[in-house]
């Protein structure tokens, strides 16, 4: 499950290297070398760009640190972050992670393939 | 039809009950109406001009008996709203003034309610269902293996195909088993549920093209190779609109077993490039006609990458395509047995039907050959005078389910022209589905003809709609009922779009009628020639603007004037019958007709 951080929590003591993407910029093309964290920015929840970004960085590029969702993040697009490739995110203000983490009890599983499950539903055994 | 696994049903069980979470917070104020809002539209529930709509999704048109009476149900129940906001809606409806017809009774608007309403993307809508209700109603849809993933947002929506898919003669290729495949990779798709706008898939399998792919964001073209190899056609960036533009063909042939990698591809190049910063451009036909080759070459690198690079993970394979194919359990065929008084009977309800020259009309235009010599495909038509296109009360569609059960082995298929279709009604039957239909007022012959119009719920219902449809629809429809005119008035497509966002789909109609706004009051523009891309129609293309718009009253008028210039410059064809509406269109231009539809103007006005 994707880690959930409370809007505001006192940072603690964090030396990650980090790499803030804006949404226009290539995943393909960043420069991934000693970066701990990766931060995807939301502007509004309804931006799907960094859907994608997150996807190309975890998938095709594999990068295995941190990927976390900024911005405007919501309860109701956790589950499907943590499937592109996040595993974390910064839960805006006043949002109830206890609502959050219920959403990833739902579905037992789901049809297409993702960061996580890479195979689809039709391939895995 | 399919047949949903566990793994189906226990999903759609899960979505109606994360629906209602979503609904408890937002009424708890958990959720803000802007956040709530994206969540119900993916769910199909939109907040209307008086009430709430809910759009149920019909996979591919497929819809069981059992689905039917469910919809019935919901109708009945719970598509109904209080007395006080019924009367108010009305109210304001009525003063929006009457369409006159002439030589007929004037149209008024009469809200309904305790109906559902087929839609031209093959789904059911309904309009007073309480919002505090809805997610009871997810429930009970779920119950029966339906719900309304993904019908609204800007997200992939419900996947069409043509209406006679498995069942045509003269196909390639049933189309049915990829549109599932597809619906199931595109339900809940992580990476693109906010695409920069809304997103429509369609699929057609036989050589005509039925399934209007020109206009949709990807229209896929079953297809053999040279060598025999079954692949698609791949076309991107159709779509309606403010801007209407036919999709271009961004790969001649593409095999199937690359279709879900191929598609991620056109939808991830426009997940990051298409345009957010206006609602008007944001649709991928903008993105492709902006960026041309550069596009094409860019959803190329693309679908390499993901084939090459990530493993193609979602490459089909002959397993899963049998697996799915399987699951469209095509039924037992046995031609129906009658002896003795059973015998008797169909003599008599087969005599009296072969006496009834409606019978005869309702072959031409209703029964439609099937790929088993012994079969007929057979439409219920839902265009008749006092109903708004596309409109089923709850006893009508009990009585659909019930034909569907009797007649077509409990199957029914919602049509793209806002009918119901029964795909698998054995010939020895036709007299007897005749006859029942008929009782239940859905035999009328009219499957193509001018009142087989489209229209969207329009003004009367949609907050979005610039002008009512419905009553611009009921005035024609009236006018147009004698069925020996109709008849001589030969096949024609007349769609109505309340407003620009083309719901009736008026571009492709060879009449389009559209709503628009004019300092406050209900204006109508008319276009000429348009084409969904059928055999009929011709290639794919939006119709010409014939002038100015006009007034609601004048509508009615216009619409004769330019059928009348039909009946004027037709010419008889070489089999000796007369051209269509369509051809003398093509063949005269718009010119004569554009001079009738202005000359019936009630005043002279300045040409803007």
């Amino acid at each position: 499950m994707i880690e959930i951080i409370t809007a505001g929590a006192p940072a603690p003591e964090d030396q990650a290297r980090v790499l803030a993407l804006a949404n226009d910029a290539d995943p393909l093309a960043a420069e991934l070398e000693g970066v701990d964290r990766i931060e995807l920015h939301f502007p509004k929840f309804t931006d799907g760009r960094a859907f994608t970004q997150a996807r190309l960085l975890r998938q095709r590029r594999g990068f295995q640190g941190d990927i976390r969702a900024t911005g405007d993040v919501l309860v109701d697009q956790l589950v499907q972050m943590w499937r592109v490739g996040f595993s974390s995110a910064v839960l805006k203000e006043g949002k109830d992670p206890a609502d959050a983490r219920r959403q990833f009890e739902r579905y037992a599983a789901f049809y297409q393939g993702d960061a996580v499950v890479k195979q689809p539903l039709f391939a895995r055994s | 039809m399919y047949q949903y696994t566990e793994f189906d049903k226990q999903f759609v069980r899960a979505r109606a009950e994360q629906y209602r979470d979503q609904l408890e917070r937002w009424q708890a104020g958990k959720l803000t109406d802007d956040e709530f809002r994206p969540l119900r539209l993916q769910n199909g529930w939109y907040v209307q001009r008086y009430a709430p709509m809910l759009r149920v999704a019909v996979p591919y048109g497929d819809i069981s008996s059992l689905q039917l009476r469910a919809l019935a149900k919901i109708a009945r129940e719970y598509d109904q709203p209080d007395a006080a906001l019924l009367r108010e809606a009305q109210e304001k409806q009525l003063a929006l003034g009457e369409v006159p017809v002439p030589g007929g009774t004037p149209v008024v608007t009469r809200l309904k309610h305790g109906y559902g309403h087929f839609t031209t993307r093959t789904n059911v809508q309904f309009n007073w269902i309480p919002l505090d209700k809805s997610a009871d109603v997810m429930e009970l849809l779920a119950s029966v293996g339906l719900h309304g993933i993904q019908t609204s947002g800007n997200t992939i929506r419900n996947i069409t195909t043509d209406e006679m898919a498995g069942i045509a003669p003269d196909e390639i290729a049933d189309p049915r088993p990829f549109a599932e495949i597809l619906r199931q990779w595109s339900t809940l798709h992580p990476e693109f549920a906010f695409l920069p706008r809304k997103f429509k898939v369609a699929l057609n399998g036989t050589p005509e093209d039925r399934a209007a792919l020109g206009w949709y964001d990807i229209g896929l073209q079953l297809r053999r190779s040279e060598a025999g190899e079954l692949g698609f056609t791949v076309r991107v960036g159709g779509g309606m609109g403010r801007t209407p533009i036919i999709g271009t063909v961004v790969r001649e042939f593409l095999p199937w077993q690359h279709l879900l990698n191929y598609i991620e591809a056109c939808i991830r190049v426009y997940n990051e490039y298409g345009r957010r910063d206006n609602l008007w451009k944001a649709r991928i036909k903008i993105l492709v006609k902006a960026e041309g080759q550069r596009y094409i070459d860019k959803v190329e690198e693309e679908f390499r990458a993901i084939v090459e690079q990530d493993g193609g993970p979602h490459t089909l394979t002959e397993a899963e395509l049998d697996r799915v194919s399987a699951s469209f359990v095509n039924p037992e065929l046995h031609p129906p047995v009658r002896k003795g008084a059973d015998a008797h009977l169909h003599a008599i309800v087969r005599a009296d039907a072969e006496a009834d020259p409606l019978y005869d009309r309702w072959l031409q235009r209703n029964v439609r050959p099937h790929r088993n010599p012994q079969l007929r495909a057979v439409t219920l038509s839902f265009k008749r005078l006092g109903y708004a296109p596309g409109d089923a009360t709850a006893d009508q569609m009990e009585t659909a389910a019930a034909l569907a059960e009797r007649f077509s082995a409990g199957e029914a298929r919602v049509t793209h022209e806002q009918n119901l279709l029964l795909p698998w009604v054995h010939q020895d039957d036709l007299p007897e589905l005749f006859a029942a239909a008929r009782k239940a007022g859905l035999a009328k012959p009219n499957i193509g003809l001018l009142t087989d119009m489209i229209a969207c719920p329009g003004g009367d219902f949609c907050s979005l709609a610039n002008a009512r449809s419905l009553p611009i629809a009921e005035a024609i429809t009236q006018r147009y009922q004698d069925l020996d005119e109709e008849f001589d008035l030969g096949d024609i497509r007349l769609n109505i779009s309340g407003c620009i966002n083309s719901c009736g789909h008026h571009h492709a109609g060879h009449i389009g009628i559209l709503g628009v706004d004019k300092d406050g009051k209900e204006w109508y523009q008319v276009t000429l020639g348009g084409s969904d891309g059928s055999e009929l129609s011709g290639a794919a293309t939006p119709g010409k603007v014939v002038g100015p718009s006009f007034s609601a009253a004048e509508v009615p008028v216009v619409i004769e004037a330019v059928l009348d210039t039909y009946r004027r410059e037709r010419r008889a064809t070489e089999d000796g019958r007369q051209e269509t509406f369509i051809a003398t269109v093509r063949r005269v231009g718009i010119d004569p007709f554009k001079a009738a539809a202005n000359a019936a103007r009630f005043t002279e006005r300045e040409v803007a």
